[in-house]
């Protein structure tokens, strides 16, 4: 994945467990600034976007995971784990910065620091 | 680089000590061999007393296909004709580097020049309580398969713990013997490191139809004996399987006990570079012992590849190995499971499914770049050599996109011809729908001899495309070239959603007629287009399952809105407004006393009554729901289900308890209804009111389903809104009775439960399927009236638990907190 980011002074934090995580869900990782969401989709890829809608700043971890994709809670937009950008009528609509995360051994590992923003 | 006509016979040769008789071992001397027959004095050790087989084939040894004697790969004669020293069934005991030796059991001594460690894996053996009695074995070499074919006996049972490639292949083999055998296996999808749970449910089906079970889900507890030998295995939800044998098939360990003792570099395995030399230049290695690029493998194909590299090595070339793509097959007989590469997609990775319900096919490719990444084909695998290749050599595939899917034979016999003129070169005799076996010329002759204009004729006259609809485009292309510009596509019923061309009705009667209970069934019957559905037909298949199949169907959390996933209304800020129950309206100075404690307690900023007269607490944290919903419980409140398509409030007027006009105990009613029918889910939101007097006060009028008291008794009213649109209700009929107004309301919410499509409110289904109809089914007919209700109390009887309490009891609520808290920050902007 060509991720947006530097991650020159990067650290990877751990988060939590990979099961922590719903197949077809998400669970919040609290930062200073807002959530983190962690997404697992049905074939246990994981991605990680800014917990908050482009549209109307709704919490995407609480929406219906498919595919690849999440669907806003609040007015259903959809949107790519991999961009964090609407896709479909609301294409172009903005970005929930993407964060990278990893898993190793079982444990969630998320881009902290510098260059980690996903601005 | 051999030079065997410069070598003379008495020159003295090099040393080669091979550790490991299996197919590795035996295979990279062969290898060797090939390139340089002349070149080493060739010893190997083997810890089996016997000849190298092919331990692929041990399944269908056990299955009774084959014979050991036919799976033998090296006989005696192949060591005798090449010079070759086995000492089989004598373990090596240790490695000198120093002295370049290895030494064996019973004393044995070879010393090496170059040695190749080829030490295999174990199979791992769980520590459960008992797993030391006998008929406990794995599933790794032939003495593991005499020792369960030894257990086989008529009647007998079997379970295999672990649902991987070997633990079914040794489930199958034993069903074959005439065991009973299941498979228990700890994950939620069958062989999940190849399988997509599309393609798990299709062959748990499968396995199930020759005889073997599989438990999904399921932790293994402890194994029960008596008289030393198996008797059952407990799981940790208590039950127990009864069995004569027990396989633990669970994954196998690289075996580098040896070379860790040497003190060669191990981490999972023996490491060793793309030359497959491990930290000693003297010693390669080879096969499942090997970790190379911090992968190890179990598999066969990867190994042949290890073994071509190892030879190039010893014979004084470049080994270069680069890793190995994997694919893999099912070898269970008319099951066929074909995976390679990423077949669970990925980051930038796009499917194409392809799914035949009558032919139980799945297909599913996985593209990444416009190439192939990879591939799970069930059902229909002849086609995973060439993915396959395409896969392995990165082709450019965006040209055969369209016609990838179908195969090899489709894509390279339909290059470059437009879709149309494809459809015109197709065969007579080819077969379009698969469901009902309809072949192009019969749908071509109902079209030209019997007038048929349209794709409902050619489905009345031939069933092609009558069944799952997968064939639909195909048989509008035929439709198209056969009548030219005369065919115009017709509009169905408005699909679901975009995953499937069906309508909701179309899908509820499939889930009933075809026996439908699961999602991955349920797609896989309607032939959905996409892997996992999407977020407009999960909660509707998830409601339409959960309202079929009761106590059988597990209701999918992931599959619901938010709100009723944690039973709370999401606001336009990310909190949650939280709704007690207050039963027909009805409230007490303790209740309000515990409300009053958790608005200070949590700090709740909004207060307010609903229009359903209750109390709304608005602005609750997701991580602070668990411990308001405590409090509440404590004070004997449950959840009020104002976030749900399900029953939301009964609002009453105080009737003749209080009121001078009223004609009935409206509020006695109001909160009977109430209990009788909270906690049932339904397509839309049903809320209900009933009026003490023809005055309405409780605004009964404008409800999904009203009771207007008057002196003769109960008039039941229906399909009234107040929202986007407004209306009023209609009369359904009257009742004498407090019990008969209940059994009304139970039977006509019941039959919107069966007949309603998600998210369509009580009106709308009035006025789809008829007032007249409806009241016929309800008032006329009592015998039906009475089997809706009491399908509705069945339904019932799983429903109503307090969803607040289920949560707080089963973990406290704790993954309603962040899972993790970071002091940093991730500014945004």
């Amino acid at each position: 994945m060509n991720a947006p980011f530097s991650l020159q002074g990067t650290t990877w934090r751990d988060v939590g467990a990979f099961d922590d995580v719903p197949r077809r869900g998400a669970r919040r990782v609290r930062v200073q600034g807002g959530d983190i969401a962690v997404f697992r989709t049905h074939d246990d890829r994981l991605f990680a976007l800014l917990d908050r809608c482009p549209h109307r700043g709704g919490p995407l971890s609480q929406g219906i995971v498919h595919g690849h994709a999440v669907a806003c809670p609040l007015h259903n937009l959809t949107i790519d784990l991999a961009t964090g950008r609407p896709v479909g009528p609301d294409e172009g609509q903005g970005c929930a910065p993407p964060v990278p995360v990893r898993v190793e051994d079982g444990r969630i590992l998320l881009a902290c620091g510098p260059g980690a923003n996903g601005r | 680089m051999s030079h065997p006509d410069l070598r003379e016979p008495a020159v003295l040769k090099e040393k080669l000590v091979v550790i490991g008789n299996g197919m590795a071992g035996c295979r990279a001397v062969t290898e060797v061999i090939k390139r340089d027959p002349h070149r080493y004095e060739i010893t190997i050790f083997g810890a089996e007393p016997r000849v190298n087989y092919d331990r692929i084939m041990l399944s269908p040894v056990l299955a009774g296909d084959k014979a050991f004697a036919d799976i033998v790969i090296n006989d005696a004669a192949w060591y005798r004709d090449n010079g070759i020293a086995l000492h089989a069934g004598s373990p090596v005991l240790e490695i000198d580097r120093e002295a370049k030796e290895v030494r064996a059991e019973g004393g044995i001594r070879a010393p090496y020049d170059r040695l190749i460690l080829a030490t295999g894996s174990d199979p791992i053996r769980l520590p459960l309580p008992g797993a030391d009695l006998r008929g406990v074995v794995t599933f790794r070499d032939l003495d593991d398969v005499e020792a369960m074919l030894a257990a086989v006996r008529p009647d007998g049972r079997a379970v295999v713990i672990g649902g991987g490639l070997l633990g079914l292949e040794a489930a199958y083999g034993l069903s074959r013997r005439g065991m009973a055998a299941t498979v228990v296996h700890l994950m939620d999808v069958l062989m999940e490191r190849q399988l997509d749970a599309s393609a798990s449910y299709l062959l748990e089906k499968a396995l199930k139809e020759r005889g073997v079970e599989t438990i999904l889900s399921a932790q293994s507890e402890a194994i029960i004996g008596a008289g030393g030998a198996v008797k059952a295995l407990k799981l940790k939800d208590g039950r127990v399987l009864e069995c004569d044998v027990l396989v633990m098939a669970v994954g196998i360990r690289p075996n580098a006990a040896l070379a860790k003792a040497a003190g060669l570099t191990v981490n999972r395995g023996v490491v060793v570079n793309d030359a497959m030399t491990t930290s000693d230049p003297a010693i390669v290695a080879v096969g499942e012992c090997v970790e190379h690029r911090g992968q190890t493998y179990g598999l066969v194909a990867p190994i042949w590849e290890m073994c071509k590299a190892l030879a190039e090595t010893l014979t004084g070339a470049k080994g270069d190995y680069q890793g190995s793509a994997l694919s893999t097959r099912l070898k269970v007989s008319g099951v066929d499971v074909f995976s390679a590469g990423k077949f669970s997609g990925g980051v930038g990775c796009e499917d194409i499914v392809f799914r035949d319900a009558g032919r139980g096919v799945y297909k599913r490719l996985v593209l990444e770049d416009g190439r192939v990444a990879g591939a799970v084909l069930f059902g229909e695998a002849a086609d995973g050599a060439w993915y396959f290749d395409l896969m392995r050599s990165g082709a450019e595939i965006s040209q055969m996109r369209e016609t990838l899917i179908f195969g090899q034979a489709a894509t390279e016999g339909l290059r470059g011809q437009d879709p149309s003129a494809a459809v015109a070169a197709m065969a007579d005799d080819n077969e379009v729908c698969g469901c009902n076996g309809v072949c192009k010329g019969e749908i071509v002759r109902a079209i030209q001899n019997d007038g048929v204009t349209s794709l409902d004729g050619v489905r009345t006259r031939t069933k092609a495309s009558a069944s799952c609809g997968s064939c639909t485009p195909l048989v509008e292309k035929l439709l198209m070239a056969t009548l030219g510009s005369a065919f115009k596509v017709e509009t169905g019923p408005k699909p679901m959603c975009k995953c499937a061309p069906h309508g909701h009705e179309h899908v509820r009667r499939a889930i009933v007629d075809q026996d439908l209970r699961s999602m991955p069934a349920v797609m896989q019957a309607l032939a959905w287009s996409t892997p996992d559905g999407c977020s407009s037909c999960r909660p509707a298949l998830n409601y339409y399952l959960l309202c079929a199949w009761p106590g059988v169907y597990q209701d999918d959390a992931q599959s619901r809105f938010v709100n009723e996933r944690v039973h709370a209304n999401i606001q336009k800020d990310g909190t949650y407004s939280v709704v007690p129950r207050m039963w027909g309206g009805l409230t007490s100075a303790k209740e309000l006393r515990a409300i009053a404690d958790v608005v200070e307690k949590f700090s709740i900023p909004t207060v307010k009554c609903t229009g359903g007269q209750r109390i709304d607490l608005l602005g609750v944290r997701k991580e602070d729901l668990p411990g308001v919903w405590r409090d509440l419980n404590a004070a004997g409140m449950v959840s009020g289900h104002a976030y749900g398509k399900a029953l939301r409030t009964v609002k009453t007027c105080v009737g003749t308890d209080w009121c001078r006009f009223g004609t009935q105990d409206s509020t006695g009613l109001g909160v009977k209804l109430e209990k009788h029918l909270w906690g049932s889910w339904t397509p839309a939101k049903l809320k209900l009111a009933v009026s003490g007097c023809p005055r309405n006060c409780a605004e009964a009028t404008c409800k999904d389903i009203g009771v207007v008291c008057v002196d003769s008794g109960y008039e039941v009213h229906l399909g009234g809104a107040a929202g986007l649109h407004i209306k009023g209700t209609e009369v359904l009929g009257k009742a004498a009775t407090e019990q008969e107004t209940i059994e009304i309301i139970s039977a006509v919410t019941q039959l919107y439960r069966e007949e309603g499509w998600y998210l369509e409110r009580v009106y709308k289904w009035m006025a789809r399927t008829g007032l007249e109809r409806i009241r016929g089914l309800i008032m006329d007919d009592g015998e039906t009236r009475a089997a809706l209700a009491r399908r509705f109390a069945y339904a019932q009887s799983f429903s109503q638990a307090d969803p607040w309490a289920e949560i707080t009891d089963r973990d406290g609520g704790g993954d309603f907190a962040p899972m993790a808290v970071l002091p940093m920050e991730f500014a945004a902007e």
